[in-house]
């Protein structure tokens, strides 16, 4: 298979989401991964990204092809310059949310891929990254 | 904004999702049918995302919402045709929709209101209104 090149995507608004979740899509495909794979991740892209557009406004998501010995993985990098999470760990907890109610964000979005990492610096912003191995 | 079209017949409202939502879309779909139940006075409502490849727990809260809603205005909302990979995502996500009732496909779906709504097969035309005469639509109300 040809290396897939990265994919770097603006997101400035919730149609960005749609964009988004087509990209992730269209990327795991190329790579070979099943269809159940191919909408865990974009699920898990679905939740990291609408929470650019409701708390950080605007920011960027970054897709790439990633290699462990014979296995290809799909690396995602989620990031914004936005307000910052100021306790992590409170955020990462089953049903805790500052927004509308939408629980299930980030813990959610951790239990669809293989590998997170959350970095987040209160009026710096977000990063998250997120793998998926096929 | 694109809108998505609401089909009646009888006394269920029909609709067929057949794009990737985006959040006003799914918002604007909610109002659209909460609308058309008050202006038709259905009682059933079927929505087939039989075509939605990816249900993040933004859209699944509002297919929730939509059906907690419909049901205060009486209305059984029954989703159909969710794809193998959506429902394990689904409930991976933590996301189970325990509030709403769904179906396998819009042939079951339909079966499925009936039953709950008592549907208009079994309520006879031109029925003599009176007491007792419409026992069809007093049962099964599931307790609302």
């Amino acid at each position: 298979m040809v290396a897939k090149r990265p994919i770097s995507l603006p997101i400035t608004n919730e149609l960005d989401i749609v964009k988004a979740r087509q990209e992730v899509r269209s990327y795991a495909q190329s790579l070979g991964f099943s269809l159940v794979d191919q909408t865990r991740v974009t699920t898990a892209v679905s939740e990291l990204v609408r929470n650019i557009v409701k708390y950080a406004v605007k920011g960027t998501l970054d897709l790439e092809m990633t290699e462990k010995g014979a296995r290809k993985g799909l690396r995602i990098v989620c990031r914004d310059e936005g307000p910052g999470i100021p306790d992590i760990e409170l955020a990462m907890k089953e049903g805790y949310t500052t927004g509308k109610g939408l629980g299930y964000g980030l813990p959610g979005a951790k239990r669809l891929v293989d590998q997170f990492e959350i970095w987040s610096e209160v009026g710096k912003g977000t990063r998250v990254t997120i793998i998926k191995w096929q | 904004m694109e809108r998505i079209p609401i089909v009646k017949i009888g006394e269920i409202l029909l609709v067929s999702i057949q794009t990737d939502l985006h959040d006003q879309a799914a918002l604007g779909l909610q109002r659209d049918l909460l609308e058309k139940i008050q202006n038709t006075s259905a009682r059933g409502v079927l929505i087939d995302i039989s075509v939605i490849d990816i249900v993040d727990s933004f859209l699944g809260r509002v297919l929730s919402d939509t059906a907690s809603m419909a049901g205060i205005m009486n209305a059984t909302v029954v989703v159909v045709g969710i794809q193998p990979s959506v429902a394990i995502t689904l409930v991976e996500l933590g996301l189970e929709l325990k509030r709403i009732h769904t179906a396998l496909n819009v042939e079951r779906g339909l079966a499925l209101l009936q039953q709950k709504i008592g549907g208009i097969e079994r309520v006879p035309v031109g029925a003599v209104e009176g007491p007792g005469s419409r026992p069809e639509r007093r049962v099964n109300q599931n307790g609302r």
